[in-house]
């Protein structure tokens, strides 16, 4: 069947077009060239004055893997406040901050959402992670799998192992999660953890190995490159929500000597101690370092106010901020000496000094950063908010004076501490559709998705041009999913199953002669049995594995 | 004649997964690493290899549509067992959701007390390669771990470590139950400390134990019948130990409000953290699927494996949707009962239309209307079944051509047909 989209403003970043009136035809799932005029197309979506992108990717998004469900299984309560029905076309479930996998692809797909990746997959929970996955429809999806405080890599590095037998192991444990990226929560701090430490600094050594986290983050950003995996190392960094951690943040991007390195929920990661409370913004300093080093990217891991639920790989800081947790109940956990966890509810508030404070610097991040390319918008669901608040946020970036007015109304020392309200910035419908789409496109590394041009897929999103832009982006008029329309007027109307994306890099099949060694003397399950087979993805004829090419490739 | 290696467990719970197993035809036969719970559910003989109705042998087609047929129009269908792999539970969700079912995995009221703690005040936990490389010091408390898994002291403490010393110098207490053998003795002769007292008492020495690691002066001098100086030394063991893991079996607290045991255990646990001490739980639990049920249950729901969508979403009650009382009291109007793992696992006896999706070779008191033999995730089919630790899923492999269909199959169809 041939679809015409007929007489749009598109925005298309990558290929460098913004705001052009265009047509846009989809075949056999994909977006195809313009037909000879003597063909007519099966059907035809008039989209005179609609803004058209393509489908949104949220690159950073916890919503696979067992943190994500013991938060569910934590916060009853919190499901019963949304309660989702069954109806002829979807399944039921719960909504709000941690939504059930079917929910989740619904309520990503009724904003215009067609992928997301989950940042934190941790080997051992990699299996765990893609079923959830792959109950999640509509969406494509993905993840970054974990390393840098799994007791093998420490033990290398320990044992001054080379950096080719290191790669060998990370494009080892790659391909064994399925994972499309590398991520390093608190490099070598759930470990340190483990054996009590309760801090890690940027240059304070594992009590038992004798590394830091600075070493971590070098040899795996240095694997990352090397391997030729597009998507940089991504970076959780040390001392999350320290105050005084934007010093350990700077020091993180002098101490990575200029490889691609991603910073991620860097909100989290810019905190100054100045002010009466020893608590203040370090937002402009970030940027500035932002703008000025071109191989660090940033996504913002934005606060907004109302309860959520915090679930990281961070065990350790987790543990630290448990004495925040509200309502007061939460779960840490050390895992397979490969990872951890730590689920903590929060409910962020405008009238608390620090949440206000929080959202003024994620909000100063993003608007003091100059290239929409390395900049992502997130709010590292569920941490800082629930996804479903992402057309809130994109109106807080778009919309000065409705920024401004929200500003008035929070915590009012948290106003003298922000520079919030003198940045005139209001980011464009081309810049969003950077951040959301071409630029998270690009980071990830994935082929012929994130843009209209012929060769894509046909992942379509269709929005009324409207001045309220949180209305404008809640409700999209039509989303095509591999050229399959899923969504109109901001309801599903039609399901279907993404894919999961997934980068296979080389490594010396030698590398698994240790690793065998290592798995039979120390851990619970025998190497063969550890690696994910494809057959698992695809056997229940729900998902399907797409494998991009690696950078040095292309 | 085949011999298959390194074969993964969804019997045990402690994802055992390095048992040689030698298949001819469908014979099934453990060679090596077998244990008193694995070897007799892996051997298990097919017996039926064709669905009945009313006692008579339909196809399988047959048997879907009178399946769908029963379920049909039923006001309060309870989908009880729930023992079967991610694919099968899969499949159990999506008919219950269509047909308004009760799903009530039948483990839940032992599960039910750590469910209750968790979701009150939340625990630190930890997982078997930390437990076998990390622990030095075990308390295990009102519980029998080997009965539980009797492979757990070879697999995970009798063995290399990478951070205790000399793994034979790792401690083990028990706390209120004594152990039925002797797997707890180091394999140098060294045996585990022992502070017996009735079950019923458990809950006070808990409180006692608790209060004396938060530092609480005690004026008691004994409590279940064990000293509190011996309690007093427990605490300091806890706080002395690098790693101190303490584990309980939920479903051996067979006491009412057991979860608040669970809650003082979390509670201490928390504690000695905060004291300066690692210290974790190990919640044993799970064995034939029943993590595996409330995972799948919790990520499509929200809600553990005792929720109701009787009202066209997902209610979680962990008390109203118990199925026995939902039957004994008449609310619901037919029963499914999913058991793919053991024989011996039956549905309750009730007079409701009951439709039973089992494994080959279970027998039954009262014939159900329904039977479909099935094959057993692990052995007739590959799959996915979650560990006690809840962390790690394994990857069970098909051993075998039985020609029974899965779990998925049915339901699926069932759903399919409804």
């Amino acid at each position: 069947m041939l679809i015409k989209l007929t007489g749009g403003t598109v925005y298309d970043p990558a290929s460098g077009i913004a705001g052009q009136q265009q047509d846009i035809y989809i075949e056999h799932g994909r977006i195809v060239n313009a037909p000879t005029a003597e063909i007519k197309a099966d059907k035809e979506y008039d989209l005179t004055g609609k803004v058209v992108m393509s489908g949104a990717i949220d690159m950073h998004t916890h919503i696979g893997g067992g943190k994500g469900n013991i938060a569910r299984t934590l916060l009853p309560e919190d499901h019963r406040a949304d309660p989702v029905a069954r109806t002829h076309i979807c399944r039921s479930g719960c909504g709000h901050a941690m939504p059930s996998t079917f929910v989740t692809g619904y309520r990503y797909a009724e904003m215009g959402y067609t992928a997301g990746f989950e940042p934190a997959l941790l080997p051992i929970n990699a299996r765990q992670a893609h079923m959830e996955m792959g109950d999640i429809p509509i969406l494509d999806k993905g993840g970054y799998v974990m390393l840098g405080s799994d007791d093998f890599l420490l033990r290398m590095l320990t044992a001054n192992k080379d950096q080719q037998a290191i790669n060998d192991y990370v494009a080892w444990t790659i391909q064994s999660a399925k994972a499309i990226g590398v991520k390093v929560v608190n490099p070598g701090g759930i470990n340190a953890f483990k054996f009590n430490q309760r801090k890690l600094e940027l240059d304070e050594q594992n009590a038992h190995y004798g590394v830091t986290p600075r070493q971590i983050l070098q040899v795996l950003a240095t694997a990352v490159k090397e391997i030729g995996i597009s998507h940089p190392l991504h970076v959780h960094g040390c001392n999350l929500g320290v105050p005084g951690n934007v010093q350990t943040t700077l020091d993180t991007i002098q101490g990575i000597g200029g490889l691609p390195m991603h910073l991620t929920h860097i909100q989290f990661h810019s905190y100054g101690t100045e002010g009466d409370f020893k608590f203040s913004s370090g937002a402009a300093q970030i940027a500035e370092a932002i703008n000025k080093n071109k191989n660090i990217t940033i996504d913002v891991g934005q606060i907004l106010f109302g309860q959520t639920v915090t679930a990281s790989g961070d065990s350790m800081r987790q543990h630290a901020n448990h004495k925040h947790a509200s309502p007061n109940k939460w779960v840490t956990m050390d895992i397979e000496c490969d990872a951890g966890c730590g689920v903590v509810p929060f409910k962020y508030r405008d009238q608390n000094f620090v949440n206000a404070l929080q959202w003024a610097i994620g909000l100063e991040t993003f608007l003091l950063v100059d290239d929409p390319w390395r900049i992502f918008l997130t709010t590292d669901h569920p941490n800082g908010a629930p996804f479903t608040s992402y057309p809130h946020l994109i109106r807080l970036l778009m919309d000065k004076s409705f920024r401004n007015d929200m500003l008035a109304t929070i915590h009012p020392e948290a106003q003298k501490m922000t520079t919030l309200a003198s940045i005139d910035r209001e980011y464009s419908l081309q810049e969003i559709a950077i951040m959301t789409r071409a630029g998270a496109a690009k980071l990830i590394g994935l082929q012929d998705r994130g843009g209209l041009s012929p060769g894509n897929w046909a992942d379509i999103t269709v929005y009324t041009d409207l001045p309220n832009r949180e209305q404008m982006f809640a409700k999209p008029n039509y989303v095509f999913k591999d050229g399959e329309l899923v969504v109109v007027d901001g309801e599903i109307v039609k399901t279907c199953w993404g894919t999961t994306h997934t980068v296979k890099p080389d490594f010396d099949v030698s590398v698994e002669k240790e690793l065998k060694a290592y798995f039979d003397r120390y851990l619970t399950m025998k190497l063969g049995n550890f690696k994910i087979s494809d057959d698992e993805i695809t056997e229940n004829g729900r998902g399907s594995l797409t494998v991009h090419p690696l950078r040095r490739a292309s | 004649m085949i011999e298959i290696i390194e074969v993964p467990s969804p019997f045990c719970g402690i994802g055992t997964d390095d048992l040689s197993i030698q298949v001819d035809g469908v014979t099934v036969k453990v060679l090596s690493n077998g244990c008193a719970v694995n070897t007799p559910l892996f051997e298990q003989p097919i017996t039926d290899i064709s669905a009945r109705v009313n006692g008579n042998s339909v196809s399988l087609e047959e048997a879907v549509a009178k399946a769908a047929a029963l379920l049909q129009d039923t006001k309060l269908p309870v989908i009880g067992g729930c023992a079967t792999d991610v694919n099968g539970m899969r499949a159990l969700l999506a008919l219950a959701d269509k047909s308004g079912a009760v799903v009530d995995n039948m483990n839940f009221v032992g599960a039910r007390n750590n469910f209750l703690a968790l979701q009150d005040s939340g625990w630190m936990n930890t997982t078997l390669a930390e437990v076998k490389n990390r622990c030095d010091l075990l308390l295990v408390v009102g519980s029998d771990v080997e009965a539980f898994a009797p492979r757990f002291f070879e697999r995970y403490f009798w063995t290399d470590a990478m951070f205790v010393e000399d793994s034979e110098q790792r401690q083990i207490i028990y706390l209120g139950r004594a152990p039925s053998g002797d797997a707890s003795t180091s394999p140098n002769g060294h045996k585990a400390s022992i502070y017996e007292c009735s079950i019923a008492e458990l809950p006070e020495v808990v409180a006692v134990l608790k209060a004396l690691v938060k530092k609480q002066p005690i004026l008691a001098e004994t409590v279940g019948g064990i000293a509190v100086s011996d309690l007093q030394t427990i605490a300091e063991q806890l706080r002395a130990a690098k790693y101190g893991v303490v584990t309980w079996a939920a479903g051996a607290l067979s006491y009412t409000q057991a979860d608040l045991t669970v809650q003082m255990l979390s509670d201490m646990i928390k504690e000695i953290n905060n004291q300066n001490t690692r210290c974790s739980g190990l919640p044993l639990a799970g064995k034939e699927g029943d993590q595996t049920a409330n995972q799948v249950c919790g990520w499509t729901t929200g809600y553990p494996a005792r929720t109701s969508f009787s009202r066209g979403y997902p209610e979680y009650d962990p008390f109203l949707n118990d199925s026995r009382i939902l039957l004994a009291n008449g609310e619901a109007d037919v029963l499914v009962w999913v058991q793919a793992f053991n024989v011996n696992a039956t549905p309750p006896v009730t007079d409701l239309p009951t439709i039973v999706i089992g494994r080959s070779g279970m027998t039954f008191s009262k014939e159900p209307d329904v039977f479909i033999p099935v094959g057993t995730p692990g052995i007739d089919h590959a799959g996915h079944a979650y560990r006690m630790d809840n962390v790690v899923a394994i990857r069970l492999k098909k051993l075998r051509n039985s020609n029974l269909p899965s779990t998925a199959d049915v339901l699926n169809a069932i759903e399919q047909a409804l």
